[in-house]
């Protein structure tokens, strides 16, 4: 593929434009993998130079600093109390004492122990009095791994902490011998309503997140690295440890063959990763066109009840999935509602076979999707769709255009412009969407070649309700579960990538103006 | 003359176009009124089939048809012999304490987002935006083990769950921030040079302009833990008491209980969307504004 100059480039139509753009991506790769490494080595560079003037900074720090900065990197806190800022002198230390304290007491018994994960396993002692076996619990792995981590992040955050504290040394060194006073602990109180505001609203959500989002994701993606399942939990059972990459060849080389049914885990992985892919776009896309449809068709000039369309639809959206899934799972089952009505009418003889037959089961969950989706991108549609200029399709009136002419070159192009961020997120979103396919079908029929010790697969498991099968299943392989965990996380970051890359919003901002 | 007939034909013509154009119109109008009855009609009827069931008297299978043959509030009755009314109880506190605590989360951190400028704005944004690529369900194992360390599982799974629902919530600043961007900032500006703190510009300036998006915020945050089963199932594992709702009911359709409690399902459905559904109808506009807002700016 050529590189097209400018004016060749504007004289494709919308799709042609796509359609290189998607080519340029392919052939861009490798240079972009090039610039790629050229960015990590410059990261990596700018790093070191970064570390290196932070420490020749400390350094200087200390060499140029009077005694009260000096005896500041041991004792932290001290030049603030001395210089009179009490209330940050007291806080540091504090955190110092705290840090000194949990390290002595037990972080340092979890940082040692988190190369083994745990050495001695929970052990039985006969107790010849009570005549009972008594288990001691000994090194627990689960508890290693997760408070070592902890650790982790409290050292990350001492050591930048105590970067502060030198920090602050030097600029009240500075401060004082310019002549000025210092901040007082009042106006640092005051300071955290008013200029350093955001600090204190961002301090609650982001103890949240860290807490309960990423610690839990470092701890899985280290899980992925371990024997952690149901018979290894490091706790009522065996320790777990360490194996390295074995788990991602188990799931990816199609040369092991142990587990997964009578196929290896790469050929179950590859079965469920196509459907979760077809499934994403044919739910997106579904939903998409038709509920664009039918926002154009209540939003059409001389359409009456317009509100109680949209109400009806809109009430679907109000009663919570698990009802509404349910109970339309229920209604296209075997003995249900539908095949009831069919049957009672004499059009079939049989019950169709929704939720048995694969191929079946799969169409009936896209149709179902749309009956979900369709409300919501109603109504972000209509938004969008009363927002193109009306003067765009009265000038395309009067050149004769008619209604197709006028959706494919002025709504479709507005419309994916706008919506274009939307649909990616909705892409992945249904990458990920677990309720539709849990609740439908639970993942059934079965693929019989895929199920085994990880648990059944099924047709329409996408990876996430296949990782929550493996999670809940009858072994618990967590590790397993960790490396299709991340495998998602690749899967939809390499999407997003480059539908960024190939996206019109993002990369032509001048494209619809 | 020729003027006479040049104006003719030119207001002629219009006209006559018009006449086509109106009846291909009321024709087209004519299909779309069909479909739009037919979709109401789709849309609709699983939920007049829940209701009706959830009527039936004679039978609590599953059975091929809809209207019952036999009218009572057995089903209702009977969801008051079971732990139904102990999970309605536990959903209604979660959802509502979830409602107030995520939407003081949200709303701090997408005001922050949005009004501040820091050195790590940027960074913070796309750190979230990586973290959210990963499927939540990983954490579940993890946070399972926590709060059970805690003693906040199983029957005490309520105070567990609104940890978890509020903890993490702070990722979902999308919307409220694009709502944010759209309030001018020349008004925190004036205020600020008048000498109020950020703190007073949030609340007497900010705060009052904000109604839509806190209701928007307040109504999404309490409706979520209503329909909740993963993780709710997870963490009361086993213990009825500790269920909510979504896991009850859904508890309720597995091979071996569907015999007998498949209209006590829809019984229990009807009485918890009703509730949430009138919440929502009577805030429908807010609800609108956000979806539609938060899909434009992405």
């Amino acid at each position: 593929m050529s590189t097209n100059s400018d004016l060749e480039y504007l004289k494709l139509n919308h799709w042609q434009k796509i359609g290189y753009r998607i080519a340029r991506f392919f052939v861009g790769i490798p240079k972009a993998l090039g610039r790629f490494f050229v960015g990590i080595w410059r990261a990596v560079s700018t790093f070191f130079q970064l570390l290196g003037r932070e420490l020749a900074d400390i350094v200087g720090t200390f060499v140029h600093g009077d005694w009260k900065t000096r005896l500041s990197f041991v004792v932290m806190g001290f030049g603030n109390i001395a210089r009179g800022q009490v209330l940050r002198g007291i806080l540091f230390f504090i955190f110092e004492v705290v840090f000194i304290g949990y390290m002595v007491l037990t972080g340092g018994y979890w940082l040692s122990m988190l190369p083994s994960l745990g050495k001695v396993g929970p052990t039985e002692v006969y107790d010849e009095i009570l005549d009972t076996y008594t288990t001691t619990y000994n090194d627990n792995s689960f508890k290693i791994l997760l408070y070592g981590v902890l650790t982790i992040f409290f050292i990350i955050a001492f050591i930048y902490t105590w970067r502060q504290n030198v920090k602050q040394n030097k600029l009240a060194e500075k401060i004082l011998a310019s002549g000025k006073p210092l901040r007082s602990g009042k106006e640092d109180l005051r300071s955290l309503v008013d200029d350093q505001f955001h600090k204190t609203l961002l301090a609650l959500p982001m103890t949240g997140i860290l807490l309960f989002t990423v610690l839990p994701i470092v701890f899985m993606i280290l899980v992925a690295f371990t024997n952690y399942d149901g018979t290894h939990n490091g706790y009522s059972n065996n320790l777990f440890t360490w194996v390295g990459l074995d788990n991602f060849n188990t799931m990816l080389n199609w040369s092991v063959s142990k587990g997964s049914g009578s196929q290896s885990y790469a050929a179950t992985f590859g079965e469920v990763l196509t459907w979760t892919l077809i499934w994403a776009f044919f739910a997106t896309f579904t939903n998409y066109f038709l509920g664009m449809f039918v926002a154009m068709a209540i939003n059409k000039k001389g359409i009456k009840f317009k509100k109680v369309w949209r109400t009806v639809l809109v009430l679907t959206i109000a009663i919570p999935q698990f009802i509404s899934l349910l109970y339309v799972s229920k209604m296209f089952a075997k003995n249900g509602i539908l095949n009831g009505f069919l049957m009672s009418m004499g059009w079939i003889q049989q019950a169709l076979p929704f939720w048995e037959d694969p191929t079946w089961a799969r169409i009936t969950v896209i149709i179902i999707n749309i009956w979900i989706g369709i409300p919501y991108l109603m109504l972000i549609t209509t938004g969008i769709l009363m927002n193109i200029p009306a003067d765009l399709y009265e000038s395309a009136r009067i050149d004769g255009a008619n209604a197709w002419q006028q959706y494919s070159k002025i709504t479709l192009p507005y419309m994916l412009f706008v919506t274009g961020p939307y649909l990616l997120t909705s892409f992945t979103g249904n990458m990920n969407n677990f309720n539709v396919i849990y609740l439908l079908t639970g993942g059934a029929p079965t693929n019989p070649a895929a199920s085994g010790a990880a648990g059944t697969v099924g047709y329409t498991d996408l990876l996430i309700t296949w990782l929550f099968k493996i999670t809940t299943g009858p072994d618990s392989q967590y590790y397993l579960a960790s490396v299709v965990g991340i495998l998602v996380f690749v899967v939809v970051a390499l999407i997003s990538l480059i539908v960024y890359n190939v996206l019109p919003s993002i990369k032509n901002e001048e494209d619809f103006q | 003359m020729s003027e006479k007939r040049l104006l003719d034909a030119s207001s002629g013509a219009p006209v006559k176009r018009h006449m086509g154009l109106k009846a291909s119109r009321t024709a087209a109008n004519t299909g779309i009124y069909c479909l739009l009855i037919i979709i109401s009609v789709v849309w609709l009827i699983p939920f007049v089939c829940i209701v009706l069931q959830s009527f039936r008297v004679e039978s609590t299978w599953q059975e091929g048809y809809v209207i019952p043959k036999q009218w009572g509030l057995d089903n209702y009755r009977n969801l008051f012999q079971t732990d139904f009314p102990r999970w309605y109880v536990n959903t209604f506190i979660s959802a509502l304490f979830t409602a107030v605590f995520q939407t003081i989360i949200v709303l701090c951190m997408s005001y922050t987002l949005s009004r501040f400028r820091f050195k790590m704005r940027k960074g913070l944004m796309r750190f979230m935006l990586i973290l959210s690529m990963f499927p939540g369900m990983l954490s579940m194992i993890i946070l399972y083990r926590v709060l059970s360390d805690l003693g906040l599982t199983q029957a005490n799974s309520v105070p567990g769950l609104i940890l978890v629902y509020v903890a993490s919530s702070g990722m979902g600043y999308y919307v409220s921030k694009g709502f944010f961007d759209t309030i001018p900032k020349s008004l925190d500006e004036a205020a600020r040079v008048d000498g109020a703190t950020r703190f007073q510009v949030l609340k007497k300036i900010i705060l009052p302009l904000s109604k839509p998006i806190v209701i928007y915020t307040v109504l999404t945050a309490f409706m979520g833990p209503w329909g909740d089963f993963v993780f709710a199932r997870y963490i009361s594992f086993g213990t009825s008491s500790g269920m909510n709702v979504a896991v009850g009911l859904y508890n309720w359709l597995n091979k071996d209980q569907i015999a007998k409690s498949y209209t006590m399902f829809c019984a229990g459905g009807v009485l918890v969307a009703i509730p949430v559904t009138v919440l929502f109808m009577c805030l429908q506009k807010y609800y609108v504004e956000g979806v539609t807002g938060g899909a434009v700016k992405g």
